[in-house]
């Protein structure tokens, strides 16, 4: 096919433009939708820029044109062939106190396995530490040196300490446990790519900790002590590290595919926004618990009495609940909109 | 590992984009590091400003600077820059969607988080592992994210007025042959063509005159001029002018 390029580029150029001008417009307006006309117009565009880009595709003499009507045609073609739904403008509010509650629930089953393999964890720590005096120095990471000793000469400290140790340093400890925690966090919900092998464990080794210190504390007989240190920012904690813990197990069964026969490719992309959804309502949970944990709990008796600190738990454990709507059924599927 | 995504639209268009290898995304990866490093610190130094008024609160807000540089670095830039970062741009990479369809936000966070899994246990050794050992050349984070990185190849086109300057060109006569010279060349050939002109003085003699005859042999193959036109045109001189009607049109027609 012999083709007369100047006509060719001076007739045809204008809808390239037109094309160029519209994939603008959707890209600088993630939030806009085209009416069934513009898409209608859209999608002839592209077919016509298309059967443009095979007419030139064996041109040697023009590469500058084939490689324009390529990328034209590759933008437009990611446009037109994408099923996902457009990004919408993104609203903080909706996101945090629907969107986020709404995918925890429809994962829920993720989360028991998660909190299920802690508990474990928590068993194991509870019995190393009332089997073994040594299991404390044995297993505790260094960060938790204030722990290793004798629970009740803690306390004993802490209750009759007059300085307040905290006051210059209160945001500095809150943005060192927030960072560590999210941290955390993130590697319990990326570990998942090991098909949820190192989610496991990283649950179970919390889970260790929690039940070393906890039956540690317990067993000494400062039991109201540690509900009072712990509760105030333990019942946010503990559930964003178990959500992020469920993101992770997520992950690993889209990769075993264990009762889904959509492709891997398929599986993923489509658990993709759920999972950015749960690692982002974490990140919020954990900044609130870092605040907590710096400026509340580690305040005890006579500053604060106990039973506020675990009032204050309590509540926080029961908003908590409300919010992530435990308990409640799963929500359908959110209403399918016809976007462009 | 294969060097090329090709992707197939319905409309039997395809394209193929070159896959980035692990040497220019591990350069790509260090100047990185050294923007998340020096920004990192800009911030922090920001911040410490608020020493004057509380040493704490200057402390706590250059903590999370540095930390929300660090994770968000690379989540920002891809999002603003379209799948790219500083060291992606030096080195010509893009990230993709693995289908080519539009990078969507979800996809930049996941790969960018799961860097965590990559690093392991150290060096981006499991990253780089699963790199060479994936088709794609996906690190895990690219695996779940479903994204691919690509290298955006740059056309540097050869001075052909100067390659070209000063000789007549005979084939020009016939401008109906030129049309289907031009129609009938593949971009391959033309390009083979192009780079033996620009490279034919690194050549040994003999090798020049037997690739030039090569050369020359095939093209005349796709389109036969008239013997008058092409009388003792040594085969050189032949490529000369076929690249010249396949490179330089008769008038500037894309403007």
């Amino acid at each position: 096919m012999i083709i007369d390029l100047p006509r060719f580029i001076a007739t045809e150029r204008p809808s390239w433009t037109e094309l160029e001008k519209t994939l603008d417009r959707l890209q600088a307006e993630p939030g806009r939708a085209l009416t069934l006309d513009q898409a209608k117009r859209f999608h002839f565009l592209y077919q016509k820029v298309s059967a443009d880009l095979g007419r030139i595709a064996t041109f040697a003499s023009e590469p500058e044109l084939r490689r324009y009507l390529e990328a034209l045609t590759a933008r437009a073609y990611g446009e037109i062939h994408e099923t996902r739904e457009r990004g919408r403008r993104f609203r903080p509010a909706h996101w945090f106190f629907a969107e986020f509650p709404r995918v925890f629930r429809k994962h829920v089953g993720a989360f028991y396995i998660s909190t299920i393999i802690t508990m474990v964890g928590v068993l194991f720590g509870g019995l190393a530490v009332m089997l073994d005096d040594e299991a404390k120095e044995a297993v505790l990471p260094a960060m938790f040196a204030n722990h290793m000793g004798d629970p009740a000469k803690r306390v004993a400290m802490e209750e009759k300490a007059k300085k307040d140790r905290y006051s210059d340093k209160h945001s500095m400890f809150a943005s060192q446990l927030m960072t560590n925690n999210i941290s955390v966090s993130i590697r319990a919900l990326a570990f998942g790519i090991t098909f949820g092998v190192l989610t496991v464990l990283l649950l179970f080794y919390n889970g260790v900790i929690l039940g070393l210190v906890g039956i540690d504390y317990i067993l000494a007989g400062q039991g109201v002590f540690l509900a009072g240190w712990l509760l105030p920012h333990g019942v946010i904690e503990i559930p964003a590290i178990l959500i992020a813990g469920q993101g992770g197990l997520m992950l690993g069964k889209a990769l075993i595919g264990h009762g889904d026969r959509a492709p891997l490719t398929a599986r993923l992309r489509a658990l993709g926004p759920d999972l950015a959804t749960l690692i982002g309502g974490v990140a919020v949970m954990l900044v609130w618990a870092g605040f907590v944990e710096s400026f509340l709990s580690q305040y005890h008796e006579p500053v604060i009495p106990y039973a506020v600190k675990i009032a204050f738990g309590c509540v926080e454990l029961a908003v908590l609940v409300w919010f992530l709507g435990l308990g409640r059924a799963k929500d359908g599927a959110p209403a399918a909109e016809v976007r462009a | 590992m294969n060097s090329e995504l090709r992707i197939r639209t319905p409309e039997g268009i395809a394209f193929a984009y070159q896959l980035a290898g692990p040497v220019a995304r591990c350069m790509a990866w260090g100047v990185d590091l050294i923007a998340i490093i020096v920004i990192g610190q800009g911030v922090s130094s920001l911040f410490s400003a608020a020493g004057y008024v509380s040493p704490d609160f200057a402390t706590a807000l250059s903590m999370i600077a540095y930390f929300g540089v660090s994770i968000g670095y690379g989540v920002f830039t891809e999002w603003a820059w379209r799948g790219q970062t500083f060291g992606k741009r030096i080195m010509r990479l893009r990230v993709m969607d693995a289908h080519g369809l539009r990078l969507q936000f979800h996809q930049i966070l996941m790969r960018n988080l799961l860097r965590f899994a990559d690093l392991l246990p150290g060096c981006y050794l499991i990253g780089g592992v699963a790199m060479v050992l994936s088709k794609r050349a996906q690190r895990l984070g690219d695996l779940a994210a479903n994204t691919v990185v690509v290298h955006i190849p740059q056309h540097a086109e050869p001075d052909l007025d100067q390659l070209l300057a000063g000789k007549f060109n005979s084939l020009r006569q016939f401008p109906h042959l030129e049309a289907r010279l031009r129609q009938r060349t593949t971009p391959e050939e033309a390009r083979l063509a192009l780079q033996s002109l620009v490279r034919r003085d690194d050549l040994d003699p003999d090798a020049r005159v037997r690739l030039f005859g090569e050369l020359a042999d095939h093209f005349k193959t796709l389109t036969t001029f008239p013997p008058e036109a092409i009388e003792a045109m040594p085969d050189e001189q032949y490529i000369r002018n076929v690249v010249d009607l396949l490179f330089r049109p008769r008038t500037n027609r894309f403007s």
